[in-house]
């Protein structure tokens, strides 16, 4: 028996994957970055921290 | 001979030395942020540009339908995962050998990146395998050995943390690092080994069994999220560096130095 599987929800499920988890990964490494030399100038006294 | 031996001592010094000169977080920093927002919205782009080309002007298959769309991430991400643990591997052994002051920094930067790209691989993979294979899952060569790489990658992100939490030598992440190394060759052969749903490499060197319309795409796709990768790992290390940096200079305060 042949089941009548809809490919087109398979492919949108991947895609979301996907795109939601690399762009969530270049988000999250982009901010740490930020917040991580924000810190590190604030140490050297060249900026406050923010929040 | 004793003088000849001093002078081979000291050329080796130097050389590295001159080496380390090329680790010199300053002069990293210089390369690094022009480089980190360009790598990161070109790969974007470009992904974004092969994702719709893939979505909506590649043809359906012949025998897989619309499901082939797929390839355009799952082959990238599977890439990206092995390469990822490839250059933790070359970074653990330039650290190991050559104590190369920014090989533990790479080595670090690149895990996180490696692990989501593995875990996008295998999401996909399940996620194409329902309707071309009838099962989600199935514990054949292929599918388990990228399993063992991701929990690989969650091992070397907890050691590497851990080390770096307790002040413990990198040596011991490095070690991981290249022994873990050994699992890349049985992912890429497992489908040659061993009986697997999995299909066959595509791509070899220098020939491919995929028809043009989905290699263009596909290509273009992998040059994208390999220049997102790039870009992810130096926002990492620059995050990782920027972290040491912090805590020296709080440190010297602290002892009044």
């Amino acid at each position: 028996m042949r089941e009548a599987l809809d490919h087109w929800t398979f492919v949108t499920a991947a895609y979301a994957v996907g795109v939601i988890g690399t762009l969530a990964l270049v988000a999250w490494s982009w901010l740490a970055m930020r917040r991580a030399e924000r810190k590190r100038d604030a140490a050297r006294g060249e900026g406050k921290p923010r929040r | 001979m004793l003088r000849a031996s001093c002078a081979a001592k000291g050329a080796a010094q130097s050389e590295r030395y001159e080496m380390h000169g090329f680790a010199n977080p300053a002069r990293f920093l210089r390369i690094a942020r022009p480089l980190t927002a360009p790598l990161l919205l070109v790969g974007l782009a470009l992904a974004g540009i092969a994702l719709a080309w893939g979505l909506f002007c590649a043809p359906a298959e012949r025998l897989q339908g619309d499901t082939v769309r797929i390839i355009f991430l799952h082959v990238p991400a599977a890439w990206l995962g092995m390469g990822g643990w490839m250059a933790i591997a070359a970074s653990s052994l330039v650290e190991l050998v050559w104590r190369h002051p920014l090989a533990n920094v790479v080595a670090r930067a690149v895990a996180v990146p490696g692990a989501v790209f593995t875990a996008i691989c295998l999401a996909t993979g399940s996620i194409w395998g329902r309707p071309a294979w009838g099962t989600w899952w199935v514990w054949d060569g292929r599918l388990t050995s990228m399993l063992v790489l991701l929990f690989l990658y969650f091992g070397y992100i907890a050691l590497s943390g851990a080390v770096s939490r307790e002040g413990a030598s990198s040596r011991i992440a490095a070690v991981f690092g290249l022994v873990g190394a050994v699992n890349i060759p049985i992912i890429h052969y497992s489908v040659l080994w061993w009986n697997s749903l999995h299909q066959p490499p595509s791509i070899t060197m220098g020939q491919s069994a995929i028809a043009p319309a989905f290699l263009w795409p596909l290509l273009l796709a992998t040059l994208g999220f390999s220049l997102i990768f790039g870009g992810v790992v130096l926002a990492r290390m620059r995050a990782l560096l920027a972290e040491i940096q912090a805590e020296a200079r709080l440190r010297r305060k602290a002892t009044g130095a």
